[in-house]
This record gives C-alpha cells, sequence and structure tokens, in this order.
C-alpha cells in the first residue's frame, strides 16, 4: 500500500492524541485548571490536527459531512461519529476541568471511552479488509490501541503506566509483524485464485495492462522501500520501545522525557510507515507483484 | 444506502472467455470512450503526452504467460473490470452512502455527487475495479453501462455494454446471470465458468470462462492412418495414382 | 432504501454519421457520435460487411486521433536545415508554386526525375493516375516494404492472395492454420472469425514464432523458427502427397497439374507449358488419350499420362511435382531440426489437415456450371482454411514460401471450395488479366500505362534500351524481376547513389520513411540531410504530406498538410483495394463528418489543384480549367473506363441507379451517405464458390464490371512466367541477365515452390533471429500520439526466450545490446517463455524521435522505446567480390524485414535506449498537461 503521509500523520498523531484524551477522560492525571488546560490543548492539537491531516486524503473534503450517514455498515463513518463525540464529550470535559475546576466523571469516562472508540474504529478500517491480509486481523486494533495508550501514558506523563504499556506495544508491534508477514500466504489469495488459472499451469504475469502506472499501482502496489524493511523494524522498535523505557527508567528530567516522546512519536511514525509501505494488497496479484 | 440489498431481481453481469480473447484492448478503449462522454465524470488522463501518461480506465486487459507441466507455455489474455459482487466489500466500506448496489439488477454504482473521494472503496476491492480519477477526484468504476443497457434512444440490439458490443472475437456476453435458463448462465454452465478470488467471498456476479485445453492435437500414433503412405518410390507413386485416377 | 434516481435513458448524441474508419488498413464501417457539431463518440456500424458492429481498440480511440495536437495545422515551408524541424507557415497558393517551379521542368525535360511514392496510402488508383499522367515511371506504395510476396505469389499461383483479399470460409470451416499475421489488415474480420469458430469448436492451429494474439488463442501452437515456414510447409506437402491425401479431382479439374511441359532439354521452351495454336495450355484428355486445350467441354484433363513427340517425353506439372515432393529431403525428419518442429508433430498436423479435408468433407445444394460447360448439382466442401501475412512474406524466401502454403491448400482442393479459403471481389482475377509495369516515358506527356503490373518473362522487365533499371527503385529488374509493387525501401538510398539515376524531387505521401518505415533508420537520415560538393542536398526537393507531426516532417522541404481521417472524402474502390466480402462486392467512402479547423486539406485534393496547375491531362479540362475541384468531385465524376468509376454503388443507368456499371451519378456520395457509407452488391448463391471456374460468378462478375468478359483459368501450381526467367539465365533469348545474377535466377526462379535458406553471407556469430510484430491496439507509428492508445503501449522491451534470458544472465528490466552486421541498439529486454527458443522480438514502432509526434521529449517512447530498423540495412553485407545485393526477395524485391539475425550481450543500464538522436523542433507544440475530454454537457 502506498504510504500516504496524510495517513500516516493521522493515525499516529490522532491516535497519540485520542490516546491522551482517554487518559484525561479517566482523570489521570488529575489536572484542573492551566495545567488541564495545557493538556487538553495538546490533545487536540494532536487529535483534530491529526483528522485535519486525513481529510488532505480526500478527494472532495468540502463533502466530509456526508461521511456520517452510514454508521450502520461503515468503519470510516463510525469513526467520524466516534472521533466527534470524543471530541465533543472531552471538550464539555475539558471545560469543565478548565474553566469550573469540576470533574463531571460520567462525561469523562464517555468521552475516554469514545476516544478510544475512534482509535479502535481507525484500526477497523484497515483491519476489517480481506483485500490487505496483513491488516485483516484482531492484532491491527490491538497494535493501534496499544499504541494509542502507550503514547497517551506517556503525554499524560504517567511513567510507570507508560513503561509497561509501552513494553506491551512494541510487543503487540512485534506480534504484528511477525503475524503480519504470513498473512498473504495464510489467505489463499495467490495469482492461481486472481486468475482462476493455476489448473493450467504455473502463472506469471506477463505484459501489464499498460505500459505506464495506474492508480491501483500507485495506491496498492509500493515495492520501493521495501527491502530495507527489516532494518526499519529495529529502528521503529528501538525509538518506540527501549528507548523511551531506557529514558523513563532514568531519573526524571523533562528534557529527558521530551527526547523519550520524540523518540517514541518517531518509532511510531517509522512502524506506521512500514503498516502501509509492507501492507500487500492482493490486487497487486494481477500485476505480478505484492 | 452501503448495506447491500438482501437479494436483488435480476444479477446482471459479463462472462469473459478467456478461450477466445485475443488482447486486442477493444474493450478497453470502447469503455474508454463510452464512459468519457457518459455516466459521470469524463476519464481523464494526466500527462497524456509527456513523460508519464496516466488515466483513468474501468476495464484492463492483462496478460498472463501459463506454464504447464508439459509442453509450451501459453499465454493467456485477461479482461477484467468490475465483477458487481453479490457481496460487494466496496459498497460496505463506503462513508458516504456514495457506493450502492442497485436492487433491480445488482450493478454496483457510485453517485458521483456523494463521493467524497476517501478511497476506500478501492482498498476493499480485490480485484481492482475501481480507480481515482485524478481530476475529478471522484471513484469510477464499470457501471455495466446502465445509461446504455435500457437506454431507449439506443436500438435494442444496441442495449449492452459498449465493451460486449465492440469486442471482435465476442469473447464477452452481456446477461442476467441470476437467471438459471439466461443464455450466460448456460453458458457458464457449459465451459465451467469460475469466479476470481472465491476466497475473498465477494461472490462475484462476472465470470470466467476458462481456456480450453491447448496443444492437445492427439500424437501422431492416433493420426498415423491418414497419413498411412500409397507408395514407397516415387515410381510407385505414379502407379497408385493411375489406379487412383480410375476411381473418380 | 432510496437509491439515487439516475437517467438510464440519456439523449445519447444529436446526430450518428457513418463514414470509414482510417485507424488502421482494416477499414471497418464507424457510427461518429456528434454532440454540437463535435465527434464524442465512435462505435462500429452493425450494417457494415467488415465489421458487422465491432471495433477494435484504434477504431474506438478514433476520437483521439481526430484531436491529436500532433495534427499539423498549415503548408509548411522549410527554413532552418533538413532535420532541424524549423518551418514556417506558408500559403496553400505559395505551396502549391513551390511544388510547381519544382515539378514543371522536370516534366518538360526529363519526368522520371520526380519520383512519387506513397505510404499507408488508401488512394492508390488515384495517386497512380496522377503519376501516369505527370509521366513519370517511378510511382508505388509502401506494397514493396510491406505485403508484395504474399500478394504476388497469390496471384501468380492462383489470381488471389490473402492479405485481405480473401477469407476463410468462417460458417463452414473446421480447421483453420493460421501462419504469421500482421495485425492491420482484416484485423476485426480475422478476430470475429476465430471467435466464431471457436465457439463451435473448431481448431485453428498457429504458427508462428511468437505465441501472442491469435496465436495465444489457437489450439495449438507450432513456435517455428522464423524462415523455415515454407520447409514446414513442403514436408507437410511431401506426405500428403506420399499418402495420397489429395484431392485429385481437384487437381486436375481445376490447375494445371494436368498440364504438359516441353520435356525437350534443347528447345528455347524447355520447362515451359506445351500450348496449341491458340495458346492455350495443353493436357492429355482421360477419355481420349489425345492432347486437348484445358477447356475444351467434357475434356477430363490426365493428371498422369505422359506426351512423347520427336523423341521426348512431355510430363504433366503433377509428374514434376511427385518427382521433387517425394523426395526425402522433404521428409519431416529431415526438416525437423531446422524447423524447430519435432518429426512426429509434422506429420500429425500433416494427417488432421487430411483428416479433416477428406473425412469430413461435406457438400452444399448449390448447383452450378463450371467453365468447361459440366453442371453440378453439388458443392463438395473440404473445411480445412489457411491464412497468412507478412509473417512468413517478409523473407528473402517469402514468394517461394507464399507459393508453398497455396501449392499445400490446392492440394487438399480447399481454395473457394465451402469451408476453405474464399477470394473476395475483384478475386479471382489471374495474373494474366492484370496490367503489365509500364515505364514508356515520353517528356510533357503522360506515362504509357499504368506504372505497376505483372510480368509474365524477361519481355516485361522495366529495363532501359542500355539494360540499366527504367525505374528509380530498380523494381522488375533481373534483381528483382517480378516486382509487382516496387520496391519504396529502396529509392532514397537509390536516388541518394544516383543508381540507376539521381533524381530532382521525391515526393511522398503518409511514409515515416526517416525513422520507422524505413530500414537502416540512421543512414535513411544522413541519405535525406547529405550535401554534394556544390552544399545543395544530394536529393535537392523533399515535397511531403502527412496530417501529423511524423518524423519523415523534418526531413522535407515543403510539407503539404492533409486532413484527419473524419475529414476527408476518400473512395474505398473496387479499382484499388476494396472492402469486399467472399459473398459480396462491396465498397465504401469516407466523408468530412467534421469539417476541418486548420488550414489543411486532403491530399487528394491537394493532388487535383497541383494537377491542374501543372496542367496534366485528365486533371484539367479542354479549356485548361481545373477539371476536379476536389477529390469527391473526381469520386464522382471520373470514369476510368466508360460506366466504371470509383465507386460501384449508385451509379446512372437508363432506367435509373444501378449497381456496378453506370454513367455518373450527381449524388453518388449522398446516396453513400444515407447508406452508412458503403455500398454491398452480394453474389448470387451457387455463384458464390468455385469463383474462378464458375460461370454463374464470372457473369456477374462481367455484369458487376469487375472484368469485361469471363476469365475462367487454371490455378497455376507451376509458375510459367518464374521458368521464362531461369530460361534467359540458362541463355535463351535476347534480353540476358548480368552474370552475377545468371546462377541465382536458376536458383531460386524454380517454376514449382522451392525452399532456400535466405543469404546468410556476412552473418557468422549473428544466430539469433529478431522480429518486430505490430500490437493489436497501434498501427505503424500513429498510436503515440493517441494520448489513450499510447497508455497501452508506451515503450516496448525486446522479449527474449527464457533460454537466452538465462544463457545472458538477464532478468526483467535488465538492459542489452543487441547488435548485427549492420548496427547495434542498447535496449530494455523482458523474458517470455511463449517464443521460440532463438527468436527475440519486439512491438514495431513504438520508440519515436524526439520532438515528433507533438510527444515530450522525454516521453517513454523516445527514453525507453527503440526500433529494431537501425540493425536491418536495405543491403546485405558485402559479398567476396565487394558487392552488396539488397536485402529483398530475389524474386519480388520485398524487403526482408524478419531475415534479421542478431547477437546480445548483456549491457550497464544507459539512461536511455540507444542509439540516441538530438530532438527535433517540433513544428506543432506539444500537447496539454491533462484531457478530460467530454463534449457533452
Amino acid at each position: 500500500m502506498h504510504p500516504a503521509p496524510s495517513v500516516i500523520f493521522f493515525s499516529v498523531f490522532s491516535g497519540l492524541g485520542f490516546g491522551l484524551l482517554a487518559w484525561l477522560g479517566l482523570g489521570i492525571p488529575a489536572v484542573t485548571g492551566f495545567s488541564a488546560f495545557a493538556f487538553f490543548t495538546i490533545a487536540y492539537l494532536l487529535a483534530v490536527g491529526g483528522l485535519i491531516s486525513s481529510t488532505f486524503h480526500l478527494g472532495h473534503p468540502e463533502r466530509a459531512l456526508k461521511a456520517f450517514t452510514q454508521w450502520r455498515s461503515s468503519w470510516l463513518s463510525r469513526e467520524a461519529w466516534c472521533a466527534v463525540a470524543a471530541l465533543v464529550l472531552m471538550g464539555i470535559y475539558g471545560l469543565g476541568l478548565v474553566f469550573f475546576d469540576s470533574r463531571w466523571t460520567l462525561v469523562g469516562l464517555l468521552g475516554a471511552l469514545f476516544s478510544l472508540g475512534t482509535v479502535f474504529t481507525t484500526s477497523m478500517i484497515y483491519a476489517q479488509l480481506k483485500t490487505v491480509p496483513r491488516w485483516h486481523m484482531p492484532l491491527t486494533p490491538l497494535n493501534f490501541l496499544s499504541l494509542s495508550l502507550a503514547g497517551g501514558a506517556l503525554l499524560a506523563g504517567q511513567v510507570q503506566s507508560a513503561v509497561v504499556l509501552i513494553l506491551i506495544a512494541a510487543c503487540l508491534q512485534i506480534a504484528t509483524w511477525l503475524i503480519g508477514d504470513k498473512r498473504l500466504a495464510q489467505s489463499g489469495t495467490t495469482m492461481a485464485s486472481a486468475t482462476q488459472l493455476g489448473d493450467v499451469g504455473t502463472v506469471r504475469a506477463f505484459e501489464p495492462p499498460h505500459t505506464g502506472t495506474n492508480y491501483l499501482l500507485r495506491e496498492f502496489v509500493h515495492v520501493i522501500g521495501r527491502k530495507h524493511a527489516s532494518k526499519l523494524r529495529i529502528i521503529a522498535l528501538i525509538l518506540m520501545g527501549i528507548l523511551p523505557i531506557v529514558l523513563l527508567l532514568l531519573p526524571f528530567n523533562h528534557i529527558i522525557a521530551v527526547i523519550a516522546v520524540l523518540a517514541h512519536v518517531a518509532g511510531v511514525l517509522t512502524a506506521r510507515w512500514l503498516f502501509f509501505a509492507q501492507a500487500e494488497h492482493v490486487v497487486g496479484l494481477y500485476y505480478g507483484k505484492r | 444506502m452501503t448495506t447491500l440489498p438482501q437479494s436483488t431481481d435480476k444479477k446482471l453481469g459479463l462472462v469473459i472467455d478467456l478461450d477466445t480473447c485475443v488482447g486486442c484492448h477493444a474493450c478497453v478503449i470502447s469503455c474508454k470512450g463510452w464512459n468519457t462522454e457518459n455516466y459521470g465524470a469524463p476519464l481523464s488522463d494526466q500527462d497524456p503526452y509527456g513523460a508519464d501518461p496516466s488515466g483513468t480506465f474501468l476495464n484492463r486487459v492483462h496478460s498472463y504467460e501459463v506454464q504447464p507441466e508439459q509442453g509450451a507455455a501459453q499465454l493467456i489474455h485477461f479482461p477484467k473490470s468490475c465483477l458487481h459482487c453479490e457481496d460487494a466489500p466496496c459498497v460496505t466500506v463506503c462513508p458516504t452512502g456514495a457506493s450502492y448496489k442497485r436492487v433491480e439488477d445488482g450493478i454496483v454504482l457510485v453517485n458521483e455527487s456523494d463521493c467524497i473521494g476517501c478511497g476506500l472503496c478501492a482498498w476493499a476491492c480485490p480485484y481492482g475495479a475501481r480507480e481515482m480519477d485524478q481530476e475529478e477526484k471522484v471513484m469510477k468504476k464499470c457501471t455495466l453501462c446502465v445509461d446504455r443497457i435500457y437506454n431507449e434512444n439506443l436500438p435494442k440490439v444496441d442495449r449492452v455494454p459498449s465493451c460486449v458490443r465492440t469486442c471482435p472475437a465476442g469473447a464477452r456476453h452481456f446477461g442476467d446471470l441470476g437467471d438459471p435458463d439466461s443464455d450466460v448462465s448456460q453458458l457458464v454452465l457449459e465451459r465451467g465458468g469460475v469466479d476470481l478470488m472465491p476466497e475473498q467471498g465477494t461472490k462475484p456476479v462476472n465470470k470466467y470462462l476458462p481456456p480450453r485445453p491447448k496443444d492437445a492435437l492427439p500424437e501422431f500414433d492416433v493420426l498415423a492412418p491418414f497419413l498411412e503412405p500409397v507408395i514407397a518410390e516415387p515410381k510407385g507413386f505414379l502407379g497408385w495414382l493411375d489406379k487412383a485416377l480410375e476411381k473418380i | 432504501m432510496n437509491q439515487p434516481v439516475i437517467d438510464l435513458s440519456p439523449k445519447v448524441s444529436d446526430e450518428v454519421r457513418k463514414t470509414t474508419c482510417y485507424m488502421c488498413a482494416c477499414r471497418c464501417g464507424i457510427n461518429v457520435h456528434m454532440k454540437e457539431g463535435k465527434v464524442a463518440y465512435i462505435e462500429g456500424n452493425r450494417d457494415h460487411p467488415v465489421n458487422k458492429g465491432v471495433l477494435c481498440a484504434k477504431g474506438s480511440a478514433g476520437i483521439m486521433q481526430h484531436n491529436a495536437p500532433s495534427r499539423l495545422k498549415s503548408p509548411l515551408k522549410r527554413v532552418g536545415p533538413r532535420g532541424s524541424g524549423e518551418f514556417e507557415e506558408i500559403s496553400w497558393d505559395e505551396a502549391y508554386q513551390i511544388a510547381a517551379d519544382w515539378l514543371e521542368p522536370i516534366r518538360k525535360d526529363n519526368p522520371e526525375k520526380l519520383a512519387f511514392f506513397t505510404g499507408r496510402d488508401q488512394s492508390q488508383s488515384f495517386t497512380s493516375l496522377w503519376a501516369q499522367a505527370f509521366g513519370t515511371p517511378n510511382y508505388a506504395a509502401h506494397g514493396g516494404f510491406c505485403s508484395v510476396n504474399m500478394a504476388a505469389a497469390g496471384i501468380y499461383t492462383m489470381g488471389g492472395a490473402f492479405w485481405e483479399f480473401g477469407q476463410p470460409d468462417w460458417d463452414h470451416t473446421k480447421l483453420f492454420m493460421l501462419f504469421g499475421v500482421a495485425e492491420d489488415h482484416d484485423s476485426n474480420p480475422i478476430k470475429m472469425g476465430i471467435g466464431k469458430i471457436k465457439g463451435r469448436g473448431a481448431r485453428v492451429i498457429g504458427v508462428n514464432p511468437i505465441r501472442t494474439g491469435y496465436n495465444a488463442v489457437a489450439d495449438d501452437w507450432v513456435g517455428i523458427t522464423p524462415g523455415t515456414d515454407g520447409l514446414f510447409i513442403l514436408s507437410m506437402i511431401h506426405c500428403l502427397m506420399k499418402a495420397g491425401k489429395i484431392d485429385l479431382h481437384y487437381l486436375a479439374q481445376y490447375t494445371d497439374a494436368p498440364v504438359l511441359v516441353n520435356g525437350d532439354e534443347k528447345s528455347p521452351e524447355f520447362g515451359l507449358y506445351l500450348r496449341d495454336e491458340n495458346g492455350k495450355q495443353l493436357v492429355v484428355d482421360r477419355v481420349t488419350g489425345k492432347l486437348t486445350a484445358y477447356d475444351t467441354p467434357g475434356v477430363k484433363p490426365d493428371l498422369s499420362a505422359t506426351h512423347r513427340a520427336k523423341g521426348v517425353t512431355h510430363k504433366p506439372v503433377f509428374h514434376k511435382m511427385a518427382e521433387m515432393y517425394l523426395s526425402d529431403e522433404y521428409a519431416p525428419e529431415a526438416v525437423a531440426e531446422r524447423c524447430g518442429i519435432p518429426a512426429k508433430r509434422i506429420r500429425a498436423i500433416a494427417a488432421e489437415l487430411a483428416r479433416v479435408a477428406f473425412d469430413e468433407a461435406f457438400e452444399l445444394d448449390h448447383a452450378w456450371t463450371d467453365f468447361r460447360g459440366e453442371k453440378h448439382t453439388k458443392m463438395t466442401g473440404r473445411p480445412v482454411s489457411f491464412h497468412s501475412m507478412r509473417g512468413i512474406s517478409a523473407h528473402a524466401n517469402g514468394f517461394q514460401t507464399c507459393r508453398a502454403l497455396h501449392t499445400l491448400q490446392i492440394i487438399l482442393g480447399t481454395v473457394e471450395v465451402p469451408g476453405g479459403f474464399r477470394f473476395k471481389p475483384p478475386y479471382p482475377k489471374p495474373a494474366t488479366a492484370h496490367p503489365k509495369p509500364h515505364v514508356g516515358m515520353t517528356p510533357g506527356a503522360p506515362l504509357n500505362g499504368p506504372h505497376l503490373g505483372f510480368v509474365h518473362g524477361p519481355d516485361d522487365l522495366a529495363l532501359k534500351d542500355d539494360g540499366t533499371p527504367a525505374r528509380i527503385d530498380k523494381a522488375f529488374t533481373w534483381e528483382n524481376p517480378m516486382s509487382s509493387h516496387g520496391l519504396m525501401h529502396m529509392v532514397i538510398s537509390n536516388a541518394h547513389a544516383g543508381d540507376p539515376y539521381k533524381i530532382d524531387t521525391l515526393f511522398m505521401y503518409m511514409a515515416n520513411m526517416s525513422w520507422n518505415s524505413s530500414m537502416n533508420t540512421g543512414g535513411v537520415m544522413e541519405m535525406l540531410t547529405d550535401k554534394d560538393e556544390n552544399g545543395d542536398y544530394v536529393i535537392p526537393h523533399i515535397i511531403y504530406s502527412d496530417a501529423y507531426s511524423s518524423e519523415m516532417v523534418a526531413y522535407s522541404d515543403l510539407i503539404l498538410p492533409d486532413t484527419t481521417y473524419l475529414e476527408r472524402h476518400d473512395c474505398i474502390s473496387l479499382l484499388d483495394r476494396p472492402i469486399c466480402e467472399a459473398d459480396a462486392a462491396a465498397d465504401a467512402i469516407r466523408w468530412p463528418v467534421v469539417e476541418p479547423d486548420r488550414n489543411v486539406k486532403g491530399f487528394q485534393s491537394a493532388l487535383c489543384d497541383l494537377g491542374a496547375k501543372l496542367g496534366l491531362p485528365g486533371f484539367v479540362n479542354d479549356d485548361g480549367s481545373q477539371k476536379y475541384a476536389d477529390y469527391a468531385d473526381y469520386i464522382t465524376n471520373h470514369e476510368r473506363r466508360p460506366g466504371i468509376g470509383p465507386l460501384a454503388g449508385w451509379r446512372m443507368g437508363e432506367k435509373g441507379l444501378q449497381s456496378g456499371r453506370g454513367g455518373v451519378n450527381a449524388s453518388q456520395i449522398d446516396n453513400y451517405i444515407e447508406n452508412g457509407g458503403f455500398f454491398v452488391e452480394h453474389i448470387p448463391d451457387g455463384a458464390n464458390y468455385y469463383k474462378p471456374w464458375n460461370m454463374g460468378y464470372q457473369k456477374w462478375a462481367v455484369d458487376m464490371g469487375l472484368f469485361d468478359s469471363p476469365q475462367p483459368y487454371l490455378f497455376s501450381l507451376y509458375v510459367e512466367p518464374m521458368r521464362k526467367f531461369q530460361l534467359a539465365a540458362e541463355g535463351h533469348g535476347d534480353r540476358q541477365p548480368p552474370e552475377h545474377l545468371r546462377q541465382r535466377i536458376k536458383d531460386t526462379m524454380s517454376p514449382l515452390p522451392i525452399w532456400y535458406d535466405t543469404d546468410q553471407e556476412g552473418n557468422e556469430g549473428y544466430t539469433i533471429n529478431a522480429l518486430t510484430q505490430r500490437p493489436m491496439a497501434m498501427y505503424h507509428s500513429w498510436g503515440s500520439q493517441n494520448a489513450w492508445l499510447r497508455q497501452l503501449h508506451g515503450r516496448n522491451p525486446l522479449y527474449l526466450p527464457t533460454k537466452l534470458m538465462r544463457q545472458n544472465d538477464l532478468t526483467d528490466g535488465d538492459w542489452a545490446q543487441v547488435s548485427s552486421p549492420h548496427g547495434e541498439i542498447t535496449v530494455p529486454v523482458m523474458e517470455m517463455a511463449a517464443l521460440n527458443e532463438n527468436t527475440v522480438w519486439t512491438w514495431n514502432a513504438i520508440g519515436k524521435r524526439k520532438g515528433a509526434w507533438a510527444l515530450d521529449r522525454d516521453a517513454p517512447e523516445a527514453t525507453k522505446g527503440f526500433l529494431l530498423n537501425h540493425l536491418i540495412h536495405e543491403l546485405l553485407p558485402p559479398k567476396a567480390d565487394g558487392m552488396r545485393w539488397a536485402n529483398s526477395d530475389p524474386i519480388t524485391g520485398q524487403a526482408a524485414w524478419f531475415d534479421l539475425k542478431v547477437k546480445i550481450k548483456k549491457a550497464v543500464a544507459p539512461k536511455e535506449s540507444r542509439p540516441e538522436y538530438p530532438p527535433i523542433k517540433s513544428p506543432v507544440g506539444q500537447g496539454p498537461d491533462t484531457l478530460a475530454w467530454k463534449v457533452g454537457k
């Protein structure tokens, strides 16, 4: 799949933002007033910034409101609802904290739920796709949610939780990679099933339909950079997991904390780039490509 | 609208004969012509005279080389467009309802004025049947020429998709695959028509007729009686000739 | 559920205008849908005899050709050096004046100084008339580098050829055997036919080194070694004769197999037919045992009997065939390795031909009368048919190979019978019914007859009194005596060399000679730009007409811009290459469904103007005024013979409009337009098979004006004119070949088909066959300017068989240096398994020169695309004596494109495919950055 920057930024930053909102909704840290304002600003910048980034991916963002209509069947529509619900609820909750010094617990819990729901629905947009076997597994939402919660904990300054959650997220990330690597083969979709010519013999793509490229190849067949995948995985793991954990285990220091956050985010961005770049859409089989 | 209908009155679709498709691309260009001028936005082309020309096409012809265990490799031309699946994943993922499957005939369409161009339907389609038009930024796909097949401004005989009308080799057939007695259903039955990627669970309406066995001329031993020499020597040939001429 | 309401019956167009496609030479009927006066959509015309509604990719993409940014906009005068592409726009008046200033003195002093050659011209009967009126002997179209082997072999052998001049009996055939076919003639009918017969389970056998297209759908593929088809065919003939699986009745009745051949070795007529005092071929009548003219009523020609007179035995042709083809040198085992086909497979195919031809023979209940007056109640059908085109003809042994294939179908009795191969009118028409070549030149006057035709012996050669060639292309000379289509591929090199003489003006139409239409492309560019010691161009003047900014434009001095095919009048005429079916005569028109929006003019209309300006007879009235206002005027009013014009439909008879013969009808073009742009006249049942010998057909053909009297004839398994050239080479007669050609003429001009390996001298070390094919979606160089088609084939790899890929350590996307004795190219490669293991190939004419066709300079056609032409020379490598012979068939002069042999080695990927040429300046600018071509709202 084409690793579109808009979608990578969207999913990483909104994941972080909604992760932080989830923590805030649960009352962790129990901030009010100006410090609540600071936390909420960061969370909203990330969540809303991510959402805005995602609209760069749309051909017609001006019609985006139509995306609320199909919540019965479409995960993307559900994501839109969850995101709005989370932002509205957490907005109300945040107002209470910042301006009224009041913690409306139920609103906060609901806000947290919808925040995680947003991350979950985002992940389900990918996990639902049978066409991308690497994504089509329960590990995908777990991967997204764990990273969101870990990143949220990190931003929320919950050092102990963050260490544990980052460890979990890193383990899930490794599992996602290792199991994901086998998904295409396990899916049963092959050039033979795609062309139904397997009974005749071994199928090999000959001339492509057009000598030039096309939307499908640009969107679904991303081969460039994959050869560096294993190196990038190690880098991603070090940045998102090992380095933040090591840094967090050091005596607390704001600069070190910022470095831990930046390392984690860089790691997640790398992992998310790989999430797309390594994903094989089955349509590539028609082009003899993965 | 993005929930799929429980059932459709008809299952209109194509049957594509891989045994006769010569790979001429007639269907590709005829489709491009009709659908540029008709339903929805034109199928645009970027850099059409430049280094990297790339346009929107609703139908593309692949080719595959197939190496049997024994004998010569074969070349199969393979046209591919929307299969108008019964369980069309492209429809259910659509957040706006722009993608839908028609109740009357099962045709999967995009209502372009509702399309936000998110591309998710194309992601959900295993067949590469949907392409985002880079000029109009909406999703384009085969309409099964819905604006031809019922079009009262066309003679009845022309109320078929443009790819079917134009196919010189007669490798494309159009009809109701929901009706077991239709010509297309009968053809599928006779020739063992198949679904592409059945494991994806999309239940495609379009069917593909597999190529007939190739290079299956009987071994010479079977045909040998037809070449039983009448003589051994040229001289003997003239003797045979004389006798043979007597008989006619 | 509330689905969107959509308009299921939108208006399709304001109007449908029906004309003829020109996206290739297939000439299908098209419906051009117009919206607001613009072309909105093009589809096939269901009523049209050629395509019956279907249309290929090229045809459907016509809208993009019509709108191509590469269209020339105005007459152009060269202002920079030749080859630069620098021009200024001029008026038509100025253009005609420049042309007249060059042409008038030529015509007055020495008309041969004009060489007028046309390329993908579909108006040859008109352009040749113009050249004839001008008086130059130097006219031909592109047949010489395209198809002359196929055309000439067919016409000399059986009075008709493959290509689009005949077709299998698609309704009855059960076994269809296809040898290498070009994809731009009869392409939709062949696709339709293959689809049809496969639909009913008939077997298709494809013989081609490359398994693409038709060969991909063939039930059986024979991946033959290029250039050995003749040997394979003769081996099957050997098997069939040996097994007696031949149609003796057919051979005796309808062919020259029983005709006696002079056996007197001392006679100057040794090897010629025995003829009676009326010149009729003689056979022995099996009933009377006497020598009898072949067409005597009641005669039963004897295939076996010989005739002895004055101590000499004269044997029939069939004896000679038996002596020749029963020889073990044609046994499958003897040819298998050379052909790359196992002996068992050759036998199996021959046996299958025999099985279907004889075991599945059938009869149609059509009564008919043959030319001997014998009445038949039924027609015997043999459901085996063959077809072939450039694949077997573009070799230096192509003429004999094509003849061999015709011999095969004739001994099976499958020509012009139900289930077999059938001619389309105006064929059958024997070589003797065609004109002979004419070169009788008188300054200021027309030529003494048509330029091209069929020679019947040395007397018909186009030689000057001193024995030197009369034509610039050396057609009809000892080098290639039977060159019925001329040799367009030799014109520029001969003109440049001044051999046989220098010319003053080269005038060409639709022929991309400075690029893909020439062998030795780089050399041709040099010849076109070469200057003499005075600094003048060696070829002083070049006039060129094209609709598009092709590579050739830059090499011309004066450009006459042609229209697109939707803006012009044309006639697809029975006088030329019509669109007939085996069951019908048919012709068609083009008409301007839109008017040009540029200062351009149909080339034929420009010739009407220029012909009048030059005062050419036939182009001016008695008072000297212009005779034909434009091409449409000519189409309507020209009469070739009284009552015979360019179009056969809706001619004026005494009682009103009639078909075939008749006077001029001022509304004829309107009649065609009303009928969808074409005319069809069906052949009556009972007259539509066995046409060469069927008096019902002969009468119908005379009524239609195809010929003026019945022309029944025998098929010529033995081509007597070839024997006449051999006799000359053996020393008989006044006209003698030059010594260096004597042996070659003896060896190659066998009156019975033979196979010989093409000249390999100088090819040592070059062992891999290299071929080109035409993609189904592209025609010559035209497709690349078409925004839709160039996306299908924007560049071309060289396809290598698996074995050669491994041997050279190549994988897809690597580059290889490919060299021939003549040159080298460096190109991208791709593996193909379904390919003869010693053959490489690529798509033809995808490579483009930078700056041409209104493409960007970095277009993939120019950076990754390539031509094999750079590897092919118009001359073979030098012989021991330094002589260089033409890379052509020694019989017809057909360009031997497919004799190319190369070697291959892996190369470091260059930035661009090589050779690279500097860009030419585009006279039309460049195309837009995006296209969203919707005409209606």
